[in-house]
């Protein structure tokens, strides 16, 4: 470890790629660094890690090392998505937004733990053993993106990439103090990216502040013909200055302070960032939501049957794991799936696969797509009269491992305050507001379809306001 | 609400091989969530659209043009058994 | 009681467009196995369809040339189910929303019509090959993710022949509009039929059954022939008819129940969440009408008004197009001949002749036929006599005159040579010649038919029956 590296990792990204545009810092040292350090990792966070450093363009994120969750495939290093069905499996091609990123200057340091498939809120799914929280390493660090975010707030990479679908990248972000910013659906394309819900799920940053977010997302996101769903935004993606909230008006759902499970620690945490927040000229109003409560209903309708169609190609014909039956075909499909997929994607696989079967059709995944116009109406209100709506982004702070595995209900209500977003489509960010009890807050703001900017703007004035340091678990 | 018939009709149309007791704890852990997502069958969503799909752009229709394919080396590369070139499977009428 | 068949058509059209439906891989036939393939089509994790702009440009003209209703706003779903040939687990296909409704084809309407995407190839590696003796199989993804447009009519058809001509019909549209190749034995045209019956009359529909992968219209007109006859016995004696796939052998002739991979699904379908809606705008539209040829109701049309033939020929000529185009060149070299009478010598005698095959690949030149069709009407040769000329054609070719010449085959004058013929028939046949004389005219078969064998049909009836009413004083 030389002198600089105590400095070298007090450094953000925007940092790290400002002193190397600058000459102070080599590429190679900031490699060094930080690739002794995800060597090192004690949290389970990375599945893989580099050796060399690939060579990448000299873009705007030139030399900053970074790290993808799983389920990016990238050419000739394996992309498992968390999952034993895919062991090993190297892709013969590299995701669209890895591709990016790359091209923007970024090495990629490495791939990040996660919850099998993206199904989880504790990266306790992962066929490849859980992941500890730096704050307090007997509690979970959140879901599905547990690796990237344990990774970047325990300094082990500048920064990561991840996938939120009912909160993934958000929740994570909370539990461990760091930022996470899930964009509007269609900014970043999901060619590469192994599917859990294709019409939800959506990738996005983890990083250490508003600005690195901004950064990263900025290199992220963009048209691409490969993904059919996919939409060039209408704004540059600028790095956030605003100092203030003048005229700004937050609107907090009047079902906040009810939410079950909702902890004292995070409410109190939520109230303080809502004063901070008029202290920066505010204004902070209740907004009716009426539909978001019914958002955990409608998502684990929705994001299961879509997954147990997107992982139907999971069957030992072409590639990953195959268990031969002897008694031929439908006995290979049965095994290699048993033995392949951890209990909780076998569970939503059947609660999909239920919810689409013949005569559930309308009952469930119907009225599901149903609940969801609604929630986007009632957002498309909300909106005319708020520029954000605010939540805290999960109802607890990290709990401990084994807590809630044997009640699979209670783990889908961590994503209460998550879900509302990626059904209605719209963008929204967590940023640390405080402890609760020792353990991260986290702080959600929502906006309106390709508000990122605005949203991005709004999250650093709250950031430099609280001044939230997590520097304490990157010793 | 989903009893153990239904679990295993489910199971195979899944293509998922269930033990004994996994019918049974499926079964329970399945009708808890099921409850849960009762609720919305309580909302009067009385001609209100579906969302089938969250982005109504148009058409993002590909060109008829080519693009490189994988070699078969490629293509077979993960393959768990290979014969004649393509992929060896257990044949569906067996 | 008589039974009446109800019977609805299948058919999967193989789309000639230079990539797959979903990705940018060729097309291809015959190549070494999986070396047209991508993550998209291998179904690899990650991957993502995007649709192909010609293939939907070309199930509008398809959409357009059988006068359907095309959806302003049509998407793709998902049709779930699990087999080696299927790489996602999915086929995405369109289901309550196709791009097409309505229309008709001659006929039979149009139920409806959409667009999917070809399943791969599974080759029985085993000792009988059929599906159910091999242990292992092998899968080629060449075709996996070909574009299909798949049409569905309603079940107008009465009958195995009316199918068989009916998917002629249909080819030489598919081909004319050139969306595709439409060859059976490559697969790029697929039918499957579905069969009921029920009795006469009544309006009810019977349980119908599916006759899946004929590979030629003759095996659909057969199997459908014999599936009619198998559920009318089931239904005269008093059985039910089971709602099942079933295959149709054209050795044996037999139908066995094919346990398909297909039997007893449930596909889960919904919405294709990777895939945006397609919307048809104007642009789109006029784009597809421009490239449309002349359609067999517009060519029929046509041969009414311009050529004022009658709506029967009209039809036989504009419905195979074949037959119509042939039929103009022919028209082109026989000016004075009556349009009509054209049509009847090429939709008539040239095309029982013929059958299905293209008269343009027979050695009947069109020039040919026009002079022999000019000597009928100057009466250089009866009717009777130019169609053995004719069969010389079809057989050899060659130059109607010549053959005239050669075979004596002209018509007889009307001198004296032919009233010395006809004096010798009324001698021979002396109680008709009786009968004529008192009044009976119709007697004239036996002495019409004498002169007909003795000038080996060269002479002219009408000629003939003057004569012998002149000789009779009748
Ligand atoms: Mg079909
Ligand atoms: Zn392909």
């Amino acid at each position: 470890m030389t002198a600089g590296t105590d400095d070298l990792l007090a450094l953000t990204a925007a940092g790290l790629a400002e002193r190397i545009r600058a000459g102070d810092l080599s590429t190679r040292e900031v490699w060094d660094a930080y690739r002794e350090r995800a060597a090192d990792d004690d949290l389970n966070a990375f599945l893989w890690v580099a050796g060399e450093a690939p060579e990448t363009g000299d873009g705007p994120l030139g030399g900053v090392p970074f790290a993808a969750k799983d389920l990016f495939c990238v050419r000739g290093v394996p992309s498992q998505a968390g999952s034993r069905i895919l062991e090993g499996y190297r892709p013969p091609y590299t995701s669209a937004a890895v591709e990016r990123i790359a091209a923007a200057g970024a090495p990629l340091l490495g791939k990040t733990n996660q919850d099998e498939f993206a199904m989880g809120s504790s990266n306790e799914n992962s066929a490849y053993g859980p992941v500890l929280n730096p704050w307090d390493r007997t509690r979970v660090p959140g879901g599905s993106s547990g690796g990237s975010a344990a990774a970047v707030a325990a300094g082990l990479v500048p920064w990561a990439i991840g996938t939120d679908t009912g909160g993934s990248i958000r929740q994570p972000a909370a539990l461990t103090g760091i930022v996470g910013l899930k964009p509007t659906y269609g900014a970043v394309s999901r060619y590469g990216m192994i599917a859990f819900a294709s019409s939800l799920d959506q990738a996005g940053p983890l990083t250490r502040d508003v600005t690195d977010a901004a950064l990263l997302f900025g290199a992220m996101t963009g048209r691409d013909e490969r993904d059919a769903t996919s939409l060039a935004h209408p704004e540059e993606i600028r790095l956030p200055s605003a100092r203030d909230l003048k005229g700004i008006r937050l609107g907090v759902p009047d079902d906040v302070e009810s939410a079950e499970g909702i902890e004292p620690g995070v409410l109190a945490a939520f109230r303080a960032t809502l004063a901070r927040a008029q202290e920066l000229g505010a204004e902070v109003d209740t907004c009716p939501l009426p539909h978001a409560r019914h958002g955990i209903a409608a998502y684990y309708v929705i994001a299961p049957a879509e997954a147990s169609s997107n992982l139907a190609r999971y069957d030992g014909v072409r590639y990953g794991l195959r268990v031969d039956g002897e008694e031929g075909l439908t006995a290979m499909y049965e095994k290699t799936r048993r033995a392949g997929f951890g209990e909780e994607v076998r569970r939503r696989i059947m609660l999909g696969t239920y919810a689409l079967s013949a005569g559930y059709y309308d009952a469930y995944y119907g009225r599901a797509q149903r609940v969801r116009t609604k929630i986007a109406q009632d957002f498309h209100s909300a909106f005319e009269r708020f520029d954000f709506v605010v939540t805290p982004t999960s109802p607890g702070v990290a709990f401990p491992l084994g807590a809630k595995t044997d009640d699979p209900l209670s783990m889908y209500l961590n994503d209460f305050f998550t879900v509302p977003m990626p059904l209605a489509g719209i963008p929204a960010i967590s940023i640390p507001s405080g402890l609760s009890e020792g353990l991260p807050t986290g702080f959600q703001i929502a906006g309106p379809a390709f508000s990122e900017n605005r949203i991005l703007d709004a999250a650093f004035a709250l950031e430099q306001a609280i001044g939230f340091d997590g520097s304490g678990v990157r010793a | 609400m989903i009893d153990r018939a239904e679990v295993l009709h489910v199971a195979r149309l899944a293509r998922l091989e269930l033990s004994g007791d996994e019918v049974d704890r499926m079964a329970g852990e399945l009708s808890a969530v099921l409850d849960h997502i009762e609720k919305i069958s309580e909302l009067d969503l009385e001609g209100v659209e579906p969302t089938s799909h969250v982005v109504e752009v148009a058409d993002a229709l590909r060109p008829d043009e080519p693009r490189p394919s994988l070699s078969q080396e490629e293509a077979l590369a993960s393959a768990p058994a290979v014969a004649d070139g393509g992929f060896e499977v257990p044949s569906p009428g067996a | 009681m008589s039974f009446e068949p109800v019977i609805g058509l299948e058919i999967h059209v193989q789309l000639r467009t230079r990539t797959k439906m979903f990705c940018g891989c060729e097309l291809s036939f015959g190549d070494p196995p999986n070396t047209h393939t991508c993550p998209v089509c291998l179904g690899l994790p990650g991957s993502l369809p995007v649709a192909n702009a010609r293939a939907v440009h070309f199930a509008l003209m398809i959409g357009l040339a059988l006068e359907c209703e095309l959806a302003p706003r049509s998407i793709f779903h998902r049709k779930n189910y699990f087999y080696p040939d299927l790489p996602k687990g999915y086929q995405i296909s369109q289901y309550d929303e196709p791009l097409c409704r309505g229309g008709h084809l001659g006929d039979v309407r149009i139920h409806r019509v959409h667009m999917e995407e070809d399943a791969a190839k599974l080759i029985h590696v085993g000792e009988s090959g059929r599906i159910h003796g091999a242990d292992t199989s092998v899968v080629d993804f060449n075709r996996g993710g070909t574009p299909l447009v798949e049409i569905v009519s309603e079940p107008d058809i009465r009958s195995g022949e009316q199918a068989r001509e009916w998917l002629i019909l249909l080819r030489e549209t598919m081909r004319q509009l050139g969306v595709s190749d439409v060859n059976m034995e490559e697969g790029s045209l697929r039918c499957d039929a579905n069969v009921s019956v029920r009795p006469a009359g009544t309006e009810t529909l019977g349980t119908k059954t599916e006759l899946k992968n004929m590979n030629s219209f003759r095996f659909v007109e057969r199997g459908i022939k014999a599936e009619i006859a198998r559920q009318t016995a089931l239904v005269e004696a008093g059985d039910e008819v089971v709602q099942e796939t079933l295959h149709f052998d054209p050795q044996s002739g037999s139908i066995t129940s094919l346990r398909s991979k297909e039997e007893a699904h449930d596909y889960r379908y919904f919405p294709e969440p990777d895939l945006v809606p397609v919307k048809v705008t104007e642009e789109m539209v006029q784009a597809a009408r421009a490239e449309l040829p002349e359609l067999p109701a517009d060519r029929a049309a046509r041969y009414e008004s311009e050529l004022s033939l009658s709506a029967d020929s009209a039809r036989a000529l504009a419905f195979r197009p074949a037959l119509g185009a042939y039929f103009e060149l022919v028209l082109a070299q026989a000016d004075g001949t009556p349009a009509q009478t054209v049509a009847n010598w090429v939709a008539g005698d040239l095309a029982t002749r013929l059958g299905d095959a293209d008269p343009a690949d027979s050695k009947v030149a069109p020039d040919a036929l026009a002079r022999l069709v000019a000597m009928v009407g100057e009466k250089a040769v009866t009717a009777g006599a130019a169609r053995q000329v004719l069969d010389r054609l079809v057989a050899e070719g060659g130059d109607p005159a010549a053959i005239v010449e050669a075979e004596g085959l002209g018509a007889m004058g009307g001198g004296d040579e032919l009233a010395d013929i006809v004096r010798a028939a009324i001698e021979a046949n002396p109680d008709a010649a009786e009968k004529i004389r008192g009044g009976r005219g119709q007697a004239i078969g036996p002495i019409i038919g004498h002169v007909m064998r003795e000038t080996r049909g060269a002479a002219d009836a009408g000629e003939v029956t003057r004569l012998v009413r002149e000789q009779l004083g009748a």
